[in-house]
């Protein structure tokens, strides 16, 4: 070979394989298919939080031009046709099963919260769909609403569903009660501690859209969905919603623009249109415009805890003792009633050997839009309690809050390190982590840098969280065995095609990760072929066999997995063939990166001979192996992944306005072995910078009718460019000890790390006020209300 | 949005003409505060009065002591203007923080004025300068034509076709941020020149207002401390999820000081 390939293997920051595509207005997302003879939807909704509908009156609508058919709950009922179901059954504390009510595709009799889809209109244009919806007169009896959890469980709170008066999903523990609350008992000093994780408007920048469309002549549905799990969908919504065999439905998810959790679950429209579809025998589309985003997309957090962790003299954590709400929504999403519980709950102990934990969660219905994982699932929420708790612990013992932490990690040597909350940990270093932020941060310059900005009259604040996360999700038998009603394996196929190029199908889903650039790494590591000769393919079940999608930082640990199983399959093959062309025995072929050799010769054969012998067999050894060189690998992890590592933030506070401006963001993580640099990097500050919008910038606010108030850009604060201090990334990496490429995940640790950091720094400037803990998102007005409140108290010392 | 018709006069008696004979119908401008509106369903006008066509409405020109800027004039031409940044240097300080380049590159004085969003920056340089909105009809005070949220003296069939800023002396300008609509929260435009002394408010309130005690204690000492006594009552101000009235009746004051230190 005499041209020279730049290594684009692993730990290779190649550039990203997509982007041309993307930059370019080239993407190809579900707005821009359009199916022959496509007809468009317009769901109406309700618009209020929670009401009985006493009639639908569909006359004047249907004389409308361009309709072609306008269908209410009354003709889905008709049809047989379910409600979208839950993936996963948690149970109460006695063992029974959580309420789990239907949640019917169109409205049965009552609506749950503002947005809940009443009517579906297909017309010839968008436009007429929607002039016909607003012809639709619907006679609502309008009820009291539980617009949040306090609401929901107040006595004569109103029941979201009749049949379940208190409004409760489930009430769940975990961890072992007695031996906590003895540890409480003999604790020296126990810190109390309230606080509240915001809810969030994921607001990915495609909005969600879905085309249904069917084939009569062979019976054939197909889906076209802004989805991050095609196979997810078919299987829920053709076996449990539509009754619709796999073998008959496809479901396509093409480029999908940004979906941070909220486009996993199967959503309602996605039913209706393709239900629809058959029934008007013509394509549908749905697109949502931003609106229908800011208040049907399924929001992420919102969780009211209170905890209190026990410590001794030193400061050693003896137990941690957590009550927490959640808030379910109006009903329940696909994953929903995982998160608040094997999510969040088994992530208590964090970092940190806290030998006894007793955590108990209640999951609340209220006249809201589902709530369900967003960015991190969970685990952002764990770690907010465990890392301020941790802070203001430091704070009421008088410890150093860096002391503090080290004293009570998980030393290297104690892996793997069995958590009093379910999981065991692989591998990590924490101390490495700390070490590393505190260097790149300056964090021994801080003072000298706070005294700077005090003459400036601006009180700057500095901020850590030291944080570990659970994904790579996850063991299949271990899921089952917590609820999940579906396995978390993943599927690889590689094709080796005759002339050398690679195909890969995986089961994972890129939604703006870069896999089509990460994957074909892994493939240019291995068999040696340019990153440019593979081509990755995911997103349509008709193509790939069946996967779980991405969500919860598996794609590499669990699907990229599957991959190197496959690629095993692949050169063992190749192996063989190569042996039978070279006249040498299997044993001795030595292979690396494309090229076979027989050990201790010069004889070697390339990939592209043995694909070539492979798909051409004419000399070959047909007796004893098939042609062809295609192989297929499932992959059911282990154990989940554990990424971990430091997050510092530096903040400063302008006491006139109360504006926090992030100054500095440090964050140093182990996400295993890394593929591309780069796109760890993107990762990670694309994680901090959702992170710093929840600690400052994003407030989903619902009234007390359950009006959506912020449902809006003009309301609702996205992080901008210039809300986001530079954000510096380094890894330090410590292998997973259980898959075979030793990678943990990164798409989520930004995060996870970071708003504990952020609310950490913030109240460090208000050190001097007296100021014990800030409800995220710090806005100004709230940050100049608590300056306002300590003025008289600082002009008096 | 619902259907319309839509019309692209090329004067200003067409376009005057278009609007007298149909009542359901609207001007539009830059169309970066109708369209969102109308693709919201939130309007339904008959027809479209695009003012685009109409060269009249165009241009920045300096006339006797005052500065002329026609109504079609983007807030990108006000920014980066020679005329005004030699003569209003506030003026063009405050069209360069509306919104976002695209916004600027999109929306016109005369729309934002016509429209008179009391989160909107220009109702305060119009009124903080005491300027002259000129119409198809008449001229009209800055004093008199801003009365209230979304509301202006401007009749059905009347267009805004310039405003006159008569130079001052100095003047200032200073916006706290909505920090998700970048609109404003709280903001201060001062002024000393031929229309007086003025300080004036917008986005605190229902609608821009000039805050009489900071003006004549501004008028005793023109010092960035003057206003400092003056405390901005709460009551009346606007109160939502951004801030309370407390809140802006603190900003007003902050507002006010950094204007004056703009205004040197
Ligand atoms: C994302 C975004 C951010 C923004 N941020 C800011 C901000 O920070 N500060 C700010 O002040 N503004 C902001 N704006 C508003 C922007 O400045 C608008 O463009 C402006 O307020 C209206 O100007 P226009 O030319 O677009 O008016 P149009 O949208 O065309 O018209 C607005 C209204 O005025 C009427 N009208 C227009 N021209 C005339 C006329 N000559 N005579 C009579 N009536 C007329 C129209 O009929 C309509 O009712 C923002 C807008 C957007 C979309």
């Amino acid at each position: 070979m005499d041209t020279i390939i730049p290594f684009e293997g692993i730990g290779a920051s190649v550039r990203r394989k997509e982007d041309l595509r993307f930059l370019s207005g080239r993407g190809h997302y579900t707005d821009d298919i359009n199916r022959p003879g496509q007809t468009y939807a317009w769901f109406l909704r309700s618009p209020h939080a929670h009401a009985r509908i006493r009639a639908i009156d569909l006359a004047a609508a249907r004389a409308m031009p361009g309709v072609i058919a306008i269908f209410t709950g009354e003709d889905m009922a008709a049809d047989k046709i379910g409600g979208v179901p839950c993936g996963w059954q948690i149970h109460n504390k006695d063992g029974s099963p959580m309420a789990e009510p239907p949640h019917p595709v169109l409205a049965q009799g009552k609506v749950r919260f503002v947005g809940d889809a009443v009517a579906l209109v297909v017309a010839t244009t968008r436009p007429q769909a929607r002039d016909a919806a607003e012809a639709i007169i619907v006679d609502y009896d309008v009820l009291p609403a539980a617009a949040d959890m306090h609401q929901a469980q107040a006595p004569g709170a109103p029941a979201v569903h009749d049949d379940i008066p208190s409004n409760i999903c489930y009430d769940w523990h975990i961890g072992d009660k007695a031996t906590t609350d003895a540890a409480f008992a003999n604790a020296k000093h126990v810190v109390k501690f309230e606080l509240v994780n915001n809810r969030l408007i994921p607001n990915a920048m495609e909005p969600r859209a879905a085309i249904g469309d069917y084939d009569p002549t062979t019976d054939e549905h197909t889906l076209y969905t802004t989805s991050q799990n095609p196979h997810v969908i078919r299987l829920l919504m053709g076996a449990f919603v539509l009754n619709i065999p796999e073998s008959k439905l496809r479901v396509v998810a093409p480029d999908v623009g940004g979906g941070f959790g909220s486009k996993i679950f199967h959503y309602i429209e996605e039913a209706a249109v393709t239900w629809a579809a058959a029934k008007v025998n013509l394509p549908i589309k749905w697109t949502a415009d931003r609106t229908e985003s800011f208040m049907t997309d399924a929001h992420g957090r919102d969780h009211i805890t209170q905890a209190e962790l026990a410590l001794d003299e030193e400061g050693t954590f003896l137990g941690l003792r957590v009550v927490t709400q959640a808030n379910m929504g109006a009903y329940l999403s696909t994953f929903a009633t995982s998160v608040p519980t094997y999510l969040y709950a088994t992530l208590l102990a964090g970092c940190y050997q806290t030998p006894t934990i007793y955590a108990q969660v209640k999951a609340v219905f209220t006249n809201t839009v589902p709530v369900d994982a967003y960015r991190g699932a969970g685990r952002p929420e764990a770690t907010f309690l465990i890392e301020r708790l941790v802070d203001v612990a430091a704070r009421e013992t008088g410890i150093d809050k860096i002391a503090i932490r080290r004293k009570n990690f998980i030393r290297p040597d104690q892996f793997p390190y069995q958590t009093p909350v379910a999981l065991q940990y692989d591998s990590g270093d924490y101390f490495s982590t700390l070490d590393m932020a505190m260097k790149a941060s300056d964090w021994a310059g801080f003072e000298a840098r706070r005294a700077e900005a005090a003459k400036q009259g601006k009180l700057r604040g500095i901020g850590i969280s030291t944080y570990l996360e659970a994904c790579g999700i996850a063991p299949s038998a271990v899921v089952g065995a917590l609820g999940a009603r579906a396995g978390l394996y993943e599927v690889g196929v590689i094709r080796v095609h005759p002339t050398g190029s690679v195909t890969v199908l995986t089961g994972t889903h890129s939604h703006g990760q870069g896999h089509e650039t990460t994957l074909a790494q892994l493939v240019s590591d291995r068999l040696g072929v340019p990153v440019a000769n593979v081509d990755i393919v995911h997103g349509d079940t008709a193509k790939v066999p069946f996967g779980m999608g991405t969500y919860g930082s598996r794609s590499l640990a669990v699907g990229g997995s599957a991959m190197v199983k496959a690629m095993d399959k692949i050169v063992a093959k190749a192996k063989r063939i190569a042996a039978h062309l070279m006249e040498a025995d299997v044993a001795d072929i030595e292979f690396d990166r494309g090229t076979f050799r027989v050990a201790g010769t010069d004889k070697t054969k390339s990939l592209t001979d043995i694909s070539l012998a492979a798909y051409v067999p004419h000399n070959y050894p047909i007796e004893e192996i098939e042609p062809g060189l295609e192989e297929t690998a499932f992959y059911d992890p282990k154990n989940f992944t554990y990424p971990g590592g430091c997050h510092i933030a530096e903040v400063e506070i302008e006491i006139e306005t109360g504006i926090v401006s992030m100054v500095n963001f440090t964050a140093v993580d182990d996400v295993g072995r890394v593929i591309n640099p780069m796109i760890v990097e993107g990762q990670v500050q694309g994680g901090v910078a959702q992170g710093i919008g929840q600690a400052l910038l994003e407030a989903c606010v619902y009234d007390a009718q359950g009006q959506l108030i912020s449902g809006s850009m003009m309301d609702y604060t996205m992080p901008r460019a210039d809300d986001l201090a530079p954000v510096s990334v380094a890894t330090h990496t410590t292998l997973c000890t259980h898959n075979p490429l030793g990678v943990k995940g990164c798409g989520e640790v930004g995060a996870i790390g970071s708003p504990p950091a952020v609310i950490n720094a913030v109240v460090d400037a208000l050190r001097d006020y007296g100021v014990r803990h800030v409800e995220m998102p710090a806005t100004p007005a709230k940050i100049w209300s608590i300056i306002h409140a300590n003025a008289p108290r600082m002009a008096a010392e | 949005m619902y259907d319309f018709a839509y019309h692209k006069p090329a004067s200003i008696a067409d376009a005057v003409k278009l609007l007298a004979a149909d009542p359901e119908a609207k001007v539009v401008s830059g169309g970066h505060t109708l369209l969102p509106a109308l693709k919201h369903r939130l309007n339904k006008p008959t027809s479209l009065i695009d003012l685009s066509g109409i060269a009249d409405l165009k241009g920045i020109k300096k006339v006797g002591n005052s500065i002329v800027i026609g109504a079609l004039t983007r807030h990108v031409e006000v920014a980066t203007s020679e005329i005004v940044a030699a003569a209003i240097p506030a003026l063009a300080y405050m069209a360069s923080h509306i919104g976002d380049n695209q916004v600027r590159n999109r929306g016109t004085i005369g729309g934002s004025v016509s429209n008179n969003d009391p989160a909107a920056d220009y109702p305060g340089a119009v009124l903080g300068l005491g300027a002259t909105v000129h119409t198809s009809k008449r001229k009209i005070a800055a004093d008199d034509f801003f009365q209230g949220m979304f509301t202006t003296a401007l009749e059905a069939d009347e267009i805004l076709t310039a405003i006159e800023f008569p130079i001052p002396e100095k003047a200032g300008y200073a916006k706290m941020k909505n920090p998700a609509s970048r609109y404003v929260m709280a903001g201060a435009f001062v002024s000393k020149g031929p229309m007086g002394v003025r300080v004036v408010i917008n986005g605190a309130g229902p609608g821009v207002f000039r805050q009489s005690a900071m003006e004549a204690a501004l008028a005793a000492s023109w010092a960035p401390g003057a206003v400092a006594g003056v405390k901005q009552d709460a009551d009346g101000l606007n109160s939502d999820i951004h801030g309370s009235a407390e809140y802006r009746a603190h900003l007003v004051g902050v507002m006010a000081k950094r204007a004056i230190i703009a205004a040197g």
